[in-house]
């Protein structure tokens, strides 16, 4: 039993997901994915590895929160987000996310919008490992009630 | 009364730990909370405009009340995906 929400240590298994959220579903015409992977290099940096923290209980929370937000905008989208934990390697998958749709155009939408809702609000940080040292990379002020923020992600996931 | 701070990634470096039981003096607010860390270890105050807080698991504000064994979490702006 793969859940729709999870913050691992383990490598991302997306066939997994995919089956958990999509499978075998009649009234589904569209399944999109999305796997975000450790880069090499980043801002002129030759990356070696990430180092991902959590705040596990609440990174599901707000995991759970966004799910819901996404439900909101797109009733018929059944969607699932993991993100993982620790050190992640070159070319591995740091995230992956699943929304399956009668229609695609819900399914890309609300697919990019978890994205964007992940990097705003979910309590993970990234500790970068490059060739000479290593930097905490810090992102967003997370504050889930922060309306103008939300509706950038829609904009966004409806670009 | 006695809480659980936590602290994450670069703050959690900068006091060496990412999680610390302090007695604070009641009625206690998440800010009193961060006043008093800040007191002990001046270096974390630089976050004060840009960090987000949780109690008990959950994003919260600093004025908040915090209670007798409570965990009050303090995170730097966040960079998942």
């Amino acid at each position: 039993m793969v859940p729709p929400v999870a913050v691992t240590p383990d490598p991302l298994d997306l066939p997994a997901l995919t089956a958990e959220i999509s499978g075998r579903r009649s009234g589904d015409g569209a399944v999109t994915s999305f796997v975000g992977l450790v880069r090499e290099q980043n801002q002129g940096r030759r990356v070696s590895f990430l180092e991902y923290e959590a705040y596990e209980p609440l990174a599901v929370r707000a995991l759970n929160r966004i799910l819901d937000e996404a439900r909101e905008s797109w009733p018929d989208v059944r969607l699932g987000v993991h993100h993982r934990t620790g050190r992640v390697e070159l070319g591995e998958a740091s995230i992956i996310i699943v929304a399956a749709s009668p229609h695609r155009a819900h399914a890309f939408a609300a697919c990019r919008y978890t994205l964007e809702r992940v990097k705003q609000i979910v309590p993970i940080w990234k500790h970068e490992h490059f060739e000479g040292g290593d930097v905490w990379l810090e992102g967003a002020t997370a504050d889930p009630d922060d309306e103008a923020a939300r509706q950038t992600a829609h904009r966004i996931a409806c670009a | 009364m006695r809480v659980t701070v936590r602290l994450f990634a670069r703050l959690r470096d900068l006091a060496g730990s990412g999680e610390l039981v302090r007695e604070v003096p009641g009625p206690a607010t998440v800010a009193s909370v961060w006043k008093g860390l800040v007191a002990e270890m001046p270096a974390l105050g630089a976050y004060e405009r840009t960090m987000s807080v949780a109690v008990n698991a959950d994003y919260s504000r600093m004025t908040a009340p915090v209670s007798d064994g409570d965990e009050v979490a303090f995170l730097p702006p966040v960079s998942g995906g």
